[in-house]
């Protein structure tokens, strides 16, 4: 029985690979602009519904965010009494490498070594949870598997990452997001702006990406977004 | 007839201009700096805090280290480094303040840089195109679009004793007073 639109678009966003294949990627719910103006949309997200099923009946947990700080995250994880760690991940890759420069910079071991130590220095298991968001799809092959491999040391064993990566692999450019947690299921994402990715992944590459990690799971959303929930 | 009566009350005062003027007593006996350089005021400020009056400004051409206890509210557009403390009172860092300390306050406005750990026990807020490196634990926070925030947040209730001495008109608990807080715990 055919659903109303918001039910619709959620149990379509909930849906893993099987469905995937066989349903055309959904439209973005508003065109995003290319100009210097910020889009704002908001939409439902199962991944995120995920995530928080995991971490929200217990307190005082240690969450990472990889995206810019903002009020709605900070908010939304600490009334949830866990304590945020933030991390602009973007920020200081573009610190770390400079924008617009060819992705060979990020093949530098010296340079890798010191982007590590500036975003994601911290002790084995610190973290029982991380939003990740879709800062990985920007990463170089060999830096994405030194994060990769970080990630799984700084995280406790069991624990959930939440990251998305772009479904259009013909992709040559993609907006600049910033995703702001509105409910446990929803999502207001802000674009500003496009940025090449480095890479486009598909389930299989992401299953071999996060090979040493417990599980993979795959929703696909709106906006031609994967959204996968990582079990370390 | 009331008012001709207190005139007659008050001493006599020297002419005085309209236009306020920065309080003449911008350094606390509290602070302690190195320098010799004299603290300056600045007398109007692009930022919407309340004004309350009495307050020490240290200026964008001053840079301090070493350790200051301030005993009334503090305005950092210099540079410091060190330890700065406000318990009872406001801190804020000015656009082009620049503290490479450990900060305790009972509240704090950053429009500038801080590298360090941050306690404050009212609030914080990080405005847009503050930077922010260091852990803070606060009652409350708020960040702005734009501000650039690393290191880890603790909210913590604040004692019910301490908070109402602190704000007497503020006694429920924080996280609640922020817009964007109750719109998340309403949504909930």
């Amino acid at each position: 029985m055919p659903l109303p639109g918001p039910l619709r678009n959620l149990f379509r966003s909930g849906v893993s690979e099987s469905v995937e294949n066989g349903t055309p990627p959904l439209k973005p719910a508003r065109p995003i602009s290319r100009g210097g103006g910020e889009s704002i949309s908001t939409r439902p997200s199962r991944g995120l519904e995920e995530f928080f099923n995991y971490i929200r009946d217990q307190a005082g947990l240690t969450i990472l965010d990889l995206g810019p700080a903002t009020q709605q995250n900070v908010s939304f994880i600490t009334n949830l009494g866990h304590r945020l760690y933030s991390e602009d991940f973007l920020r200081i890759l573009k610190e770390t490498f400079g924008e617009d420069v060819p992705l060979e910079e990020q093949l530098n071991p010296g340079r890798i070594d010191y982007f590590l130590r500036q975003s994601l220095d911290y002790p084995e298991g610190h973290f029982d949870g991380v939003l990740v968001w879709d800062v990985l799809e920007y990463l170089a092959p060999a830096l994405l598997a030194a994060v990769v491999e970080r990630l799984h040391h700084i995280v406790r064993p069991r624990s959930y990452m939440l990251a998305f990566f772009h479904s259009d692999d013909k992709l040559e450019a993609a907006p600049r997001y910033t995703f702001r947690i509105q409910e446990i299921n929803l999502l207001q994402v802000a674009s500003n702006g496009m940025r090449r990715p480095a890479q486009l992944f598909n389930n299989r590459s992401l299953e071999k990406l996060f090979g040493r990690y417990e599980s993979v799971k795959f929703f696909l959303t709106r906006e031609q977004l994967r959204e996968v929930i990582v079990k370390v | 007839m009331w008012n001709k009566q207190r005139r007659e009350e008050e001493p006599a005062k020297p002419y005085a201009p309209s236009v306020s003027v920065p309080a003449p007593t911008a350094v606390t006996p509290a602070e302690t700096k190195k320098e010799t350089t004299t603290v300056s005021s600045m007398p109007s400020r692009s930022y919407d805090s309340d004004k309350s009056g009495g307050s020490a400004t240290i200026g964008k051409a001053v840079k301090i280290n070493g350790q200051i206890h301030s005993k009334e509210d503090l305005y950092v557009d210099g540079d410091v480094e060190g330890t700065v403390e406000c318990p009872e009172h406001k801190l804020t860092i000015g656009p082009n303040g620049t503290v490479h300390a450990t900060v305790k306050a009972r509240e704090v406005v950053a429009l500038g840089t801080i590298q360090g750990n941050v306690e404050a026990a009212d609030r914080i807020e990080i405005r847009k195109d503050a930077k922010l490196v260091g852990d803070i634990r606060t009652a409350r926070i708020v960040i702005e679009d734009g501000a650039y925030f690393k290191g880890s947040i603790d909210i913590v209730k604040p004692e019910p004793a301490k908070a109402a001495m602190a704000r007497p008109q503020a006694a429920t608990p924080a996280p609640a007073h922020s817009p964007a807080a109750a719109g998340a715990s309403d949504k909930r």
